[in-house]
């Protein structure tokens, strides 16, 4: 979304629900949640905590974060019961 | 129509219950507090439908107006220098979120030290907030403007709320003869709010979400256009109120301007006091008009230059100082409105503060002494009246 000043609506105000979508945060992330899936038992922690509901629960019934949108703030690993989420630096 | 004899708190209250505003939301605070408490009393008897929410501060009262506004309802606050400046965070968010709304801004002395007393530091630190500003001379201006101010500021090509300087006790406090305009009138002027955009479950939308530095600039562009823009509808609806009642309000109102050499600037009701003192030097011939300034903001420029043509030397009458900066901030505005231009000399008279009583022979004491400062240069400005 890149508007100029006459296209922008009084107040900036957004009419289209769930238009948060279009403003990708991943790039914001020094760190990335890796999960281990020998120590993971799907309990789906980690999905209730996420702040930006950018983890979603693959087939296998596993927990993954979408990287478009995870800011990498850990509070995902930091409340993993099993101790199964790594922060690891992105390079 | 019907004349009668009120306090100027009372007549904004009146223009409220007339307005059929549906929210209030205030925090008591001198020298505002007789205009929320008749409208707490207004809406308490029934005369008036609407939702009275009695806020724990001001900061409180805008964001209720604010969110009020939001959900499509017409909302009024009213406040004075210290509750201002609690509220100061919410004044720029209910213009830039471009809602409607009215506030009387009761002028009061910011601290310290404590003063309840009227000036323009209030006015002055509110100056960049986006708001549409308007100053008045009397009661019945602040009544008339809160009709007009709600007409403005619901516009669609507007939607800007709309602030009405009115000076502490000398306005506020003081019983004045005012025309109450029948209802009949106010309702066909002032229809019911139709918001453009309006928070509905049914319908969401986001309200003063948050914007990434690549389209902040955009959206204060706009705002900064919007407010400009407000200037055609503000004339066109003080014209229309005009027709309607033969009260014709302009941006900047002269007095003896057609031939004057000198003149006063003035904002707000030291402009009545400045008028006698005018015509008082009229009669000793001195050429002497007066300019009130009436909107504030969008600034007149056009209309003020046109006004002040042959003018040579301008007495601005400032009501409040900027520390450490070029004098009054009505002066330094002024200036800019001839920057490089063929205007008056100004002269900055500092007046008034904290209520100090100015008097027509003042006036006519800063006219003795203006060529004398003059030739100190364009630059300086005086605290008028301060003990050495």
């Amino acid at each position: 979304m890149k508007l100029s000043w006459r296209e922008i609506k009084p107040g900036a105000v957004i009419t289209e629900p769930g238009s948060s979508r279009n403003l990708r945060t991943g790039d914001w992330r020094n760190e990335r949640p890796v999960v281990d899936k020998e120590k993971c038992n799907k309990c789906g922690m980690c999905y209730l905590f996420c702040p930006e509901g950018a983890i979603y629960e693959t087939e296998e019934g596993y927990f993954e974060s979408d990287l478009y949108y995870c800011k990498g703030c850990g509070l995902c690993a930091h409340e993993c019961p099993q101790g199964a989420i790594k922060m690891v630096l992105e390079v | 129509m019907k004349r009668v004899a009120l306090e100027g708190s009372v007549a904004v209250a009146e223009a409220v219950k007339q307005a059929n505003v549906d929210v209030i939301a205030a925090y008591p605070i001198t020298p505002q507090t007789h205009i929320v408490e008749k409208l707490s009393e207004i809406v308490a008897s029934g005369e008036l439908d609407a939702e009275f929410v009695p806020v724990e501060s001001e900061h409180s009262a805008l964001s209720v107006c604010i969110g009020a506004s939001a959900c499509g309802a017409r909302a009024f606050t009213a406040t004075s220098g210290p509750g201002l400046a609690l509220m100061t965070e919410m004044v720029f968010i209910a213009s830039s979120m471009r809602l409607p709304m009215v506030m009387v801004l009761c002028n009061r002395t910011l601290s310290a030290p404590l003063s309840i007393w009227n000036d323009h530091s209030d006015a002055m630190l509110v100056r960049d907030s986006g708001w549409i500003q308007v100053f008045v001379n009397n009661a019945q201006e602040a009544y008339d403007h809160v009709f007009l101010g709600y007409r403005i500021s619901e516009d669609h090509k507007v939607l800007i709320p709309y602030m009405i300087h009115m000076d502490g006790f000398f306005l506020t406090h003081a019983i004045e003869p005012v025309e109450l305009v029948d209802q009949e009138v106010v309702d066909k002027f002032l229809p019911p709010y139709q918001p453009l955009y309006r928070l509905d479950p049914s319908n969401p939308i986001t309200m003063g979400a948050f914007v990434m530095p690549d389209q902040y600039a955009e959206v204060k562009k706009a705002q900064d256009e919007a407010l400009k823009a407000s200037y055609q509808v503000i004339v066109e609806v003080w014209e229309k109120w005009g027709e309607l009642t033969g009260r014709l309000y302009r941006p900047v109102e002269g007095f003896y301007l057609e031939d004057a050499e000198y003149a006063f600037l003035s904002l707000g009701s030291y402009g009545e006091v400045a008028q006698e003192a005018v015509e008082f030097l009229r009669e000793k011939g001195k050429k002497v008009g007066l300019l009130k300034l009436r909107l504030w903001r969008p600034f007149p420029f056009e209309e003020l230059r046109k006004a002040l043509k042959g003018v040579k030397t301008l007495m601005v009458i400032d009501r409040a100082i900027c520390p450490g900066g070029p004098g009054g901030q009505v002066a330094l505005e002024v200036r800019s409105a001839f920057y490089k231009m063929d205007g008056p000399r100004v002269v900055d008279f500092i007046v008034g503060i904290s209520g100090r009583d100015t008097t027509p022979e003042d006036y006519v004491k800063m006219f003795e002494m203006a060529p004398e400062l003059l030739e100190k240069g364009p630059e300086d400005y005086i605290i008028y009246g301060v003990k050495e």
